[in-house]
């Protein structure tokens, strides 16, 4: 029995430790406003306050806090990517990941499992080593793994020749991981509250206010709010917001599913992609499997589930495990993922000075929650974007300059 | 067989009894006896035996609770089953039945001590601790997992069989009580064709187990009526044990049969899905004996048991004298009814039970149950008054008892129609959650408690006028029902607050997940007040009943503590599935299709071994695996040599026509097309709108007015999408087939490829002079009529046949047995591939990726730039007008070399510059050759650049031109 949950049990009254204020009244002025309170949102509100003292900081979320992708994320965790900057980018906010628990003195679950993409071709083996190579050579652990290795690594698994498309290999990363999506940024808005960032929950950003191409406030559905810098941080709607502001964005919003089965004791250890069966899969802490696929066919922002979704994955799902047909679905879900074309991230200035953004997260963006409130921070605080992120600047869609990850990002979230 | 059970009632009691066939099966690791028809729960409670689990996280003995599937504590594992309802699963003879998520065994599980922990274990503990010191977390994660989760998976199941099944009908009406009884009637009536779907195995619903009036023959009576009217209507389909779990956009639902899923698309949705009877919050309300009114009503009627021998009822409503007197009924002792209202009851229910003397303790509840021995059961209900919401004062009394029944109220089964759009509010002023939006646009209706009625007589009114909306708004308009009492409402249905929390806890909000209110209440303290947060901290509400029993006191208690007004305050978001689904059922039959060229059977004859290249399987060779390395070699030695035969029927095929056909090849691909000749083909190569190739082939042009297009074989569908989708925009004079499947093709190449195919035509004049590289002719092979294409993949003397797919074997049959002479032979992929390497030849997807522009591949020549528009010149001018930062080039390595594999990388002072994209030992050319991406600095001829292999060793490899075989293009254009 650990120490720190000692407290709770011998004192009379729960030691009550409200994690985080929720405000009734919105000031007039702010010097940050970031639009959107989900992971990235908060955790950039949280590093602003502690990295850079910077806490007249307001997060403006139109629903509850942290209520859009970031809650309905499958939480995985790698860097096993395919371009040497989203390599490097990824591989900055595990480490950040890894301490996380200890630095908020709050538990995000974070869960080592490993991380395994099948290949089912030629040509996603190619994928396969191609990734491994420019991991390996940036230090981040990634090996191609074959039948014989897969079996060990994945007891379960189906390797039969005899299926429809049978296994030839996988990337094998360690330190992919999994944790809990919803302790994360619970964690960072505990830690900004406690710093004085307010946290607005059921406010929603209607428009901004400007002069002289400066954005210099914000309106809400509560009243207007002057600001000396405006991030957004919408993930799903980012087009939308951004029309608001008024540039556009290469964004398509497109509906992502995701489901879970009912909970059963631990069989599954490590989290297993397959791109071309279109499936990935996890087994949570809770003993649910945690699953999911490639994003709907059409954009779209409503979150409506669909039945060809599951019976498309679970019959997919079988393939790699024919032992769960009796298992049983228990809920499924979906959010709205921002995708850009080259399925790279969106970071930094843009086109309205003091207008900052992060968007272009798909469907694989909670990953990067740590790593991209440090840097955004960063960027807020010095008004420089730091060379990690540079890469990833809106501008190098102007340029024809693309960040290619599809190979590394579009099943394996 | 006579009736032995003790806890077994007499008929007529036990709807769903057999009762002329005992079943022995065995739970927990004893054997016991039931009657066809039972539940397993049924069974056990009809041998008097209560335990049916242990809870999630403290293994509190655990019982009927709902007796209609629909809570956690039910779960046992069937078999290789996990999280079995075992309140619902009918026994067969010898089932094995377990218990799951125990330590030890059900009766004595040792899991059970961590209860007198738990107060160490505030709600979301696992947040609060176990990360201390770093990297300890690891250790408790494994720990944490064991405990929980269920059932077990077996992983040596075998998969059951199942399929899926399609269904269409004017109205489907979900929910065969008397609300949806009478829809289904009523809009059958009207000439619809109706679709009645219940999960129960008969028909009737809440007129199967509720006592409406003191005389109940009166609804057994509509029951009948109602029932055969609707069994006998030949416009009524009725689907019993089938489970609506899902309402998806447009009407569109997914209905769970025993072995099948059914697909039904409905004009009209008529959702008739009843209400769900809720608990009331005491200290061990948890405990076996503890059920719902419901439930005691459905194990009587339904199942023929006794769910007890003497018990207390504790309601806040009129339904709970109706429990007690179909109690009384079945030979059971009720000491007390314990009303919480303050005000007696005036219905004829309450008449009857004073009629019959049985005590009635006004304005009191349970605050407590006494448990029995390893709390297994229990002895007593503590009775206390309630002094105001919530809370109680010291009068107080003690009563034996082994049941308690609680009546507390209601929340409507509207989950399916939140699926689609449909919202649910608080009101107040009835405590009840009620339908405020239905889904679908105007074609469903809502009826019956579902909708807030629930007397009897406005029920069946109700029905009826749903039914006739139903049928109206399908198209078969009908007279409106008269009286409809629409002013019927749920006014006391509901007691607005049956939460007494005590101060030792045990008070359960949520049996699933074994949460209490202070649970619930410490969440709201921590600061998670929104009712979203609260379900997420807590995990309240996400336990395997998906909230059923607790969202509505979980949402009374939070907004209390958060001080937020109930009314208006709408339930956190509904997700499919209403029930959970078995994976099997929703993978039917798994359809993974698979496509066959003409010649695939020819190919197997040969002892090919095939592989997968997107839906089709091609031959990758022909031999033994074990001798590969040389089935390939002597296959790429054939067509250099001599001649050989390959199957490329599964190229992509597209034919173009119309006026503007050129016009349109010219803005899709790259090249131009307006002069081209007829009877030539060129070169087709493909960009998306930021220059990135996306496929390539050839256009082959046979009238002025008709292109006969080639793509790859992966390529193909979205490069017809694309241009569907771009004429559509454009508006041009054509049209465009994708004919894929309908040609079969087959590439005749080497040097005696021209000899092999004059003996098969006499009306194509195959000399170089008249039938030269890159021209196309028509005409016919072996009689058969086809389309030629002088094309050089593989860089030799070559052929590409064309014919309609049904002959496409007989082709290949005419073609073998000519060669057999020259020793034809058929190669596979790898030889292929082999060959246009040795060539030089790229192949899309491979030999470029995600962001290559046809500049760094060398192909600036397929590029027509005086071109106003095609398909990424924007970009490729922009990206052209600067420096390339990669290129493609060919290289050699000695033949000694390590081997490097495609994608290992090229790196330079340690920086990675490109990768290799194909490599290959060349038999012909005796040396290893590839192409690889380089910088630019990298790429002039004869310098060396540096792969790093997979063990991370350095080789070096020689930039050279392309092709590396006949770079003068001689034997290909002999
Ligand atoms: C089903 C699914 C599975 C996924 N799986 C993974 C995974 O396994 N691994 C991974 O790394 N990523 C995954 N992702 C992606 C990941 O969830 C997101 O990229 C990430 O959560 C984005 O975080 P965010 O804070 O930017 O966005 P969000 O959490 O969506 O936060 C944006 C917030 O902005 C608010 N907002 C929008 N407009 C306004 C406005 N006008 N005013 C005020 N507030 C506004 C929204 O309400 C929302 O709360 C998945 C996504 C989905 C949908």
């Amino acid at each position: 029995m650990p120490f720190s949950l000692l407290k709770y049990g011998f004192s009379k009254v729960h030691p009550s430790e409200r994690h985080f204020q929720n405000l009734a009244e919105l000031k007039s002025s702010y010097d940050v406003v970031i639009v959107g309170g989900g992971g990235h949102g908060l955790a950039t509100a949280y590093y602003l306050a502690k990295q850079w003292g910077i806490t007249n900081v307001a997060v403006l979320e139109k629903g509850y806090l942290a209520g859009g992708n970031t809650a309905r994320n499958t939480a995985i965790i790698r860097s096993n990517y395919l371009t040497p900057e989203g390599v490097r980018f990824y591989d900055e906010s595990i480490k950040l990941f890894q301490n996380l628990s200890n630095e908020f003195d709050y538990n995000i679950l974070y869960s080592e499992r490993g991380h395994l993409t099948l290949a089912h071709t030629d040509a996603a083996m190619r994928t396969s080593r191609w990734r491994a190579e420019v991991n390996k050579h940036l230090g981040v652990n990634s090996e191609v793994v074959y039948p014989d290795e897969l079996a060990k690594l994945c007891p379960h698994l189906n390797l039969s020749q005899k299926v429809r498309y049978p296994i030839m290999g996988a990337l094998h990363h360690p330190p992919g991981a999994i944790a809990r999506h919803d302790a994360v940024a619970w964690g960072y808005a505990r830690g900004a509250s406690d710093r004085g960032v307010e946290i607005h929950t059921h406010t929603e950003v209607t428009g901004f206010n400007f002069e002289n191409g400066r954005v210099i406030g914000v309106k809400t559905n509560r009243g207007d709010i002057r600001c000396g810098k405006v991030l957004q941080a919408v993930a799903g709607l980012s087009s939308e917001v951004s029309k608001l502001a008024g540039f556009k964005l290469p964004i398509k919003s497109i509906p992502l599913q995701a489901c879970v089965s009912e909970p059963v004791k631990p069989f599954l250890d490590i989290i297993v992609v397959s791109g071309s069966l279109h499936v990935y899969v996890s087994q949570s802490s809770r003993g649910e499997l945690v699953m999911g696929s490639a994003s709907d066919p059409y954009p779209l922002y409503s979150t409506r589930s669909t039945l060809e979704f599951k019976e498309e994955l679970m019959m997919h799902l079988l393939e790699l495990f024919p032992f769960v047909g009796k298992l049983k679905l228990l809920r499924q879900w979906a959010g709205t993922a921002d995708m850009t074309p080259d399925f790279s991230p969106v970071m930094g200035i843009t086109p309205i000075q003091n207008y900052y953004i992060d968007a272009g997260w798909g469907t694989w963006g909670f990953k990067a929650t740590p790593v991209c409130g440090t840097r955004m921070a960063e960027t807020l605080a010095t008004d420089k974007v730091p060379d990690l992120i540079k890469p990833f600047e809106l501008e190098r869609f102007y340029r024809f300059d693309q960040l290619g990850e599809r190979g590394a990002a579009s099943v394996g979230h | 067989m006579g009736d032995n059970f003790t806890m077994r009632l007499p008929k007529p009691k036990g709807l769903y009894l057999d009762r002329s066939k005992t079943i022995t099966f065995v739970f927990a690791g004893k054997h016991y006896q039931g009657l066809q028809g039972d539940s397993i729960a049924s069974a056990l409670a009809a041998n008097n035996e209560r335990l049916l689990s242990r809870s999630f996280k403290y293994h509190r003995p655990r019982g009927i609770l709902t007796m209609a599937g629909r809570d956690a504590n039910t779960l046992v594992q069937v078999e290789d089953e996990p999280n079995v309802r075992a309140d619902t699963y009918a026994i067969t003879e010898g089932l094995e039945v377990f218990a799951q998520n125990v330590y030890g065994s059900l009766e004595n599980d040792w899991g059970r001590f961590i209860e007198h922990i738990g107060r160490f274990l505030p709600v979301g503990f696992y947040y609060k601790a176990f990360y201390k010191p770093k990297g300890i977390w690891k250790y408790w994660d494994t720990i944490i997992r064991n405990f929980a989760g269920l059932g077990k998976v077996d992983v040596n199941a075998t998969p059951y069989a199942s399929d899926k099944a399609y269904r269409f009908c004017d109205v489907v009406v979900i929910g065969g009580g008397p609300a949806g009884l009478s829809a289904a009637l009523q809009a059958a009536n009207a000439g619809a064709e109706v679709i009645l779907v219940d999960e129960n195995q008969l028909l009737g619903g809440s007129l199967n187990y509720v006592r409406f009036n003191s005389n109940n023959s009166q609804t057994l009576l509509t029951r009948e009526k109602l029932v055969n009217a609707v069994t006998n209507h030949p416009a009524i389909n009725i689907y019993t044990n089938a489970m609506c779990t899902g309402w998806f956009a447009d009407n569109w639902l997914a209905i769970m049969c025993e072995q099948r899923m059914l697909k039904l698309r409905s004009q009209v949705v008529v959702a008739a899905t009843g209400s769900i009877e809720q608990p009331a919050i005491f200290r061990n309300n948890d405990l076996p004996g503890v059920m719902l009114g419901s439930a005691a009503q459905r194990l009587i009627y339904l199942y023929g048991v006794a769910p007890g021998k003497l018990a207390v009822v504790l309601t806040g409503n009129d339904d709970g004298y109706g429990v007690a007197l179909d109690l009384i009924d079945s030979g059971i002792e009720v000491q007390a009814i314990v009303e919480m209202r303050t005000t007696p009851s005036h219905s004829s229910l309450a008449a009857a039970i004073n009629a019959k003397n049985i005590r009635i303790l006004q304005g009191y509840t349970v605050y407590e149950a006494i448990p029995g021995a390893g709390k297994r059961s229990i002895t007593h209900a503590v009775i206390h008054q309630i002094s105001s919401e919530g809370t109680v004062n010291e009068n107080s009394h003690k009563i034996a008892c082994d049941l308690i029944c609680m009546s507390a109220g209601y929340t409507p089964a509207a989950q399916l129609l939140c699926h689609s759009g449909g919202q649910l509010k608080y009101d107040e002023a009835d405590a009840i959650l009620k339908v405020t939006q239905l889904p679908a646009h105007g074609q469903s209706v809502a009826a019956g408690s579902l909708n807030s009625v629930f007397e009897i007589d406005a029920v069946l009114a109700d029905g009826k006028y749903a039914g006739w909306l139903a049928a109206t708004n399908a198209g078969f308009p009908n007279n409106e029902p008269a009286n409809v009492p629409h002013h019927v409402g749920a006014q006391g249905q509901n007691y607005p607050w049956p939460i007494f929390p005590h101060p030792k806890g045990r008070d359960f909000i949520d049996v699933d997940e074994d949460l209490q209110v202070k649970d619930i209440v410490n969440a709201v303290k921590d600061g998670y007040d929104d009712l979203e947060l609260v379900k997420r901290y807590s995990t309240v509400v996400m336990g395997p009943s998906q909230g059923r029993q607790s969202a509505l006191n979980n949402m009374r208690l939070v907004t209390k503590e958060a001080n937020r007004s109930l009314n208006g305050i709408t339930i956190t978001t509904q997700r499919p599935p209403y029930s959970p689904e078995f994976i099997q059922h929703l993978v039917g039959k798994a359809f993974q299709p698979v496509k066959h060229t003409a010649i695939h059977y020819r190919h197997l004859e040969c002892n090919a071994q095939m592989m997968s290249a997107g839906l089709w399987l091609r031959p990758a060779y022909y031999g033994n695996p074990e001798n590969k390395d040389t089935c390939i070699e002597k296959e790429n030695l054939a067509v250099r040599n001599n001649v050989g035969i390959v199957d490329v029927s599964t190229l992509g095929k597209l034919e173009i026509r119309g006026p503007d056909a050129a016009e349109f090849l010219n803005r899709m691909y790259t090249f131009a097309y307006a002069k081209q000749l007829i009877h030539r083909s060129r070169y087709v190569l493909m960009t998306d709108s930021t220059g990135v190739i996306i496929d390539d082939g050839v256009a082959c042009r046979l009238g002025e007015h008709h292109f006969y297009v080639t793509a790859t074989t992966g390529g193909v569908d979205g490069v017809y999408r694309n241009m569907l989708r771009w004429n559509t925009e454009w508006n041009l004079n054509l049209d465009i087939a994708n004919v894929t499947a309908a040609y079969a093709a087959v590439n005749l190449a080497g040097p005696n490829s021209r000899d092999v195919l004059s003996c098969l035509t006499d009306d194509i004049e195959l000399s170089a002079q008249q039938f030269s590289d890159m021209e196309v002719r028509t005409g016919h092979i072996a009689k058969i009529p086809a389309r030629i294409l002088r094309v050089g993949f593989v860089g030799e003397l070559g052929y590409e046949i064309h014919v309609p797919a049904n002959q496409g074997e007989a082709l290949w049959d005419a073609l073998m047995k000519t060669g057999e002479e020259f020793e034809i032979r058929p190669f596979g992929v790898e030889a292929q591939r082999l060959l246009r390497l040795e060539k030089g030849h790229i192949i899309v997807n491979q030999d470029t990726d995600g962001l290559t522009i046809p500049q760094e591949t060398n192909m600036g020549w397929a590029i027509a730039q005086k071109k106003p528009f095609y398909m990424g010149k924007r970009a490729i001018d922009v990206m052209s007008a600067r420096s390339l930062d990669r290129l493609l080039v060919g290289f050699t390595m000695p033949s000694d070399a390590p081997l490097p594999e495609e994608c290992n990388l090229v790196v330079n002072n340690n920086e990675i510059t490109g990768r290799v994209t194909s490599v290959a030992y060349s038999p012909t050319l005796k040396s290893i050759i590839g192409l690889a991406f380089v910088s630019p600095d990298q790429s002039e001829i004869g310098k060396q650049f540096n792969i790093k292999l997979s063990n991370s060793a350095i080789v070096k490899a020689t930039v050279c031109p392309t092709p590396f075989y006949d770079p003068e293009n001689k034997r290909q254009e002999m």
